[in-house]
């Protein structure tokens, strides 16, 4: 039953990455867009924060999950853009905290109200591609 | 929702997420028993959604925002189908891995749930 088509290369653990980030990436953009639309006056920088993010996580999922350079570089890109993103705001977020819990972004403490997934992710994701571009 | 529901979801859900991650991590492909626990969170989380109808039809509603429940609800459903799905793509250890991080998955959305509709929120 088991089908290897020509143009799905075999993923490996690259699988559960994709499938990680694909469940993160529509929770976080589903997550952002429902505080913009409710309560946007709330913490704008914050909220629209983390919608970029998550419609950029959006893009790292399917350049992960596809072949070829131009989507290994989008990928490399994308992840940089992430990591960089969450150790950022990160760190700014532990000087100017946010007033509430409810108006921090998917970014504020490296990631901590999601798990610090924010943070460990694109870490995960980085060196699979690494692996990736060194067997091509 | 329903206490018993909930905790009833929450640890079927980290049982079975935690149990496939392992069974994956030994190297087993998926097959009757990860699919059968995905099928149990599935249902469970059906059942969620015809009580928390139930619930609102007769005048109840989330502590924070109904909407949102109902929106978390949707796409936890999704979820162990999803990656049923994926899993025959390939028949390798990762997509048990895969069936694990669903079941995980689902256990971050009804813990998520339960804040909404009981007010502890964050």
């Amino acid at each position: 039953m088991a089908k290897n088509t020509p143009d799905q290369p075999k993923l490996g653990p690259g699988r559960v990455l994709i499938a990680v980030y694909g469940v993160f990436a529509i929770a976080a953009t589903v997550r952002a867009g429902f505080q913009i639309a409710t309560a946007f006056s709330a913490s704008p920088v914050n909220y629209s924060l983390s919608a970029l993010s998550g419609l950029v996580y959006i893009l790292a999922t399917i350049s992960l999950a596809r072949t070829g350079k131009t989507w290994h570089k989008i990928a490399w890109g994308t992840l940089i853009f992430e990591l960089t993103g969450v150790l950022l705001v990160g760190t700014f977020s532990l000087f100017f905290p946010a007033a509430t819990v409810k108006q921090t972004s998917v970014w504020s403490y490296f990631g901590m109200y999601y798990l610090f997934i924010p943070l460990i992710l694109p870490i995960l994701g980085l060196n699979w591609l690494r692996k990736q571009g060194r067997d091509q | 929702m329903p206490e018993l529901l909930y905790q009833v979801l929450l640890w079927s859900a980290l049982a079975v997420g935690l149990g496939s991650l392992l069974l994956g991590l030994l190297g087993k492909v998926p097959g009757n028993v990860t699919a059968i626990g995905q099928a149990v969170l599935e249902l469970g989380l059906l059942a969620l959604l015809v009580t928390s109808i139930v619930l609102v039809a007769g005048g109840k509603s989330a502590a924070t925002s109904t909407v949102e429940f109902f929106a978390y609800l949707v796409g936890a459903l999704i979820i162990p189908v999803a990656a049923v799905f994926w899993s025959l793509l390939e028949r390798s250890r990762w997509s048990t891995v895969v069936l694990g991080v669903s079941g995980l998955a689902i256990v971050v959305m009804v813990v998520r749930m339960h804040q909404i509709w009981t007010g502890s929120y964050l």
